[in-house]
């Protein structure tokens, strides 16, 4: 079993929420993070004081995944998501050690 | 706003009725006699009848009155609240509620007997303390020959007190603590807020003698404000990390409910402050609508031309610079002067809140000084020109400009000096009794938590 990580632009998550769909991801977790990596970040001016943020905000994608399916997610995850411009964001895969399932204490890939 | 009381009915019932029989005896006893003059009995006959306010009048004032409030709550609340940073938005908030609550309260007591009592001074009145002299058939005179009930012109005062001492809270949020806020706003409107009132307003009053125009309130409300907030400031500090932490709104969609709020709460500002629903209301009205456009496309202009984009937040205090602007002008500039009043304000008061507050260093944190302290001083000193009748103002041209120009600039300066010296010893009057500022720890961790155990947003 594959934990994946995807940061993306936020404008995209429906995109490849729909696509990882489509090939047969079950479930995400989804959360709205800041971050900082090539991209450079904004000026913001309020009343004259001025505020560079480093931090940009990004959407960050968790998939638990068979080995199997772990690398179609990541394909799907770098084609859906990518605009081919800084800031696309990255993918990161982590070995699994175990996944239970909470309401029948299945375990395995049964559990995914 | 004249406040010349005409009439304080008898105390009980049986007085009342005696009183208003003898009214129409005398009444109609003048007619009769002084039929030859007629411009003295019509006077004379007015004066009588004057007692009976006109419903219509009435009801627009009741209805400024609450326009007025909600320029308070939610509008300032609002406005400042959204932008403070998310951890000070409750205390932001409930510090221009308590502040306001406390200030109608003392008005009842003391206030408005300090500000239009029915003795008085070039600088304080007295003797009208508890509302004694008021009654249901009491009024208080209008700019004509007219009069409201007395009461509605009582409530409708009491809301401007409220109002500017919630203005001052802005330059201090974010440290300043709730007991000295409560206590500041008792002595603050006691030697500062009443007396410069009773100056500009009352008969009587060491600036209303001298001529000065302030139709709504631009020295007495706005310099008032903008100058007390900037001493304040000063005295209390500059916030922990200021100007080194980035400190950005939290939410100026906030900002800009509170903005649409305060504009339309400002009609019962401006055009309530005529005390009738006349023409001249009405040209408050119109002025109320075109210097604030123009307020705020010449704050998001500047914006342009300083090479940044033209933001929200410079539209919002647009609108206020241009809403602050107008209010001594209201009734007394055409609808163009009042445009040029409220793009020059706009203009001075961006330059006051983005290069002069960074070069000087204060933590005016919501620019208080910089928008109502600038653009008021602005929109006082520029009344004293558009009120001429060559330039489209309603002024009857019987003053010279040059000579009206020095009764105004006399009117500012002694408004920025009473407060600015009134502010200071209230401030340390505060300090020595409950502390001005919340310690480091509760700075740091939020108002909302430190001061009032509570937080705005539970997500």
């Amino acid at each position: 079993m594959k934990f994946i990580i995807a940061i993306i632009k936020p404008f995209k998550l429906d995109e490849v929420r729909e696509a990882l769909g489509a090939i047969g991801v079950a479930g995400m977790t989804v959360s709205e993070v800041k971050g900082f990596g090539r991209q450079k970040g904004q000026t913001e001016i309020y009343r004259g004081a001025e505020y560079s943020t480093n931090m940009l905000p990004k959407v960050k994608l968790e998939i638990a995944a068979s080995d199997a399916l772990a690398p179609q997610v990541v394909e799907t995850i770098q084609q859906v998501a990518s605009t081919e411009s800084i800031g696309d964001g990255k993918i990161f895969v982590l070995d699994l050690v175990s996944t239970t399932r909470i309401r029948t204490g299945e375990s395995g890939d049964n559990a995914l | 706003m004249i406040r010349k009381l005409i009439c304080g009915a008898g105390a009980t019932g049986a007085a009342l009725f005696t009183a208003t029989a003898a009214w129409a005896a005398e009444a109609v006893e003048t007619v009769t006699e002084s039929a030859g003059t007629p411009i003295a009995a019509a006077t004379e006959v007015v004066e009588a009848a004057a007692a009976v306010p006109n419903p219509g009048n009435n009801a627009w004032m009741m209805t400024s009155t609450i326009l007025v409030l909600m320029m308070i709550l939610p509008g300032l609340a609002l406005f400042y609240g959204g932008l403070t940073r998310s951890k000070n938005m409750l205390s932001t908030m409930t510090q221009i509620g308590g502040a306001a609550a406390l200030a109608m309260l003392i008005w009842v007591m003391w206030g408005y007997s300090t500000a239009f009592g029915p003795e008085g001074n070039a600088f304080f009145a007295w003797g009208n303390l508890f509302l004694s002299a008021v009654t249901p058939d009491s009024t208080a005179a209008t700019f004509s020959d007219e009069v409201i009930s007395e009461y509605v012109f009582v409530s409708f005062q009491m809301t401007f007190a409220a109002i500017t001492v919630a203005l001052v809270l802005g330059s201090t949020v974010e440290r300043l603590k709730f007991s000295a806020v409560m206590l500041f706003t008792a002595i603050w409107l006691t030697i500062v807020y009443f007396p410069i009132a009773h100056m500009v307003w009352a008969g009587g009053g060491f600036l209303f003698e001298m001529g000065a125009l302030d139709f709504a309130g631009g020295t007495v409300v706005h310099i008032n404000a903008g100058v007390s907030a900037l001493v304040l400031a000063m005295i209390l500090g500059k916030r922990v990390g200021y100007p080194h932490e980035p400190m950005p709104p939290h939410s100026l969609t906030l900002t800009m409910v509170g903005t649409g709020l305060l504009w339309v709460g400002w009609f019962g500002f401006n055009a309530g402050s005529e005390l009738e629903a006349d023409g001249i209301a009405g040209l408050a009205m119109i002025n109320t609508f075109v210097a604030t456009a123009a307020g705020a496309l010449a704050w998001m202009l500047m914006e342009r031309l300083s090479g940044h984009r033209g933001s929200a937040l410079g539209f919002c205090s647009g609108v206020i610079a241009g809403l602050v602007a107008v209010t001594p002008a209201a009734g007394n500039s055409g609808p163009f002067g009042a445009i040029v009043l409220g793009i020059l304000a706009s203009v001075i008061a961006y330059f006051a809140v983005a290069k002069l507050k960074p070069k000087l260093g204060y933590d005016d944190a919501l620019d208080v000084f910089g928008i109502h302290g600038v653009a008021g001083i602005v929109g006082a000193i520029g009344t004293g020109i558009v009120y001429q009748p060559g330039l489209g103002g309603p002024g009857d041209g019987s003053t010279p400009m040059g000579a009206q120009l020095v009764v105004q600039i006399t009117a500012v300066a002694v408004a920025i000096v009473w407060a600015a010296v009134g502010t200071a010893i209230v401030a340390f009057i505060v300090k020595a009794v409950t502390g001005l500022r919340v310690t480091q720890e509760v700075e740091r961790e939020g108002l909302d938590i430190g001061e009032h155990g509570e937080r705005a947003y539970n997500l």
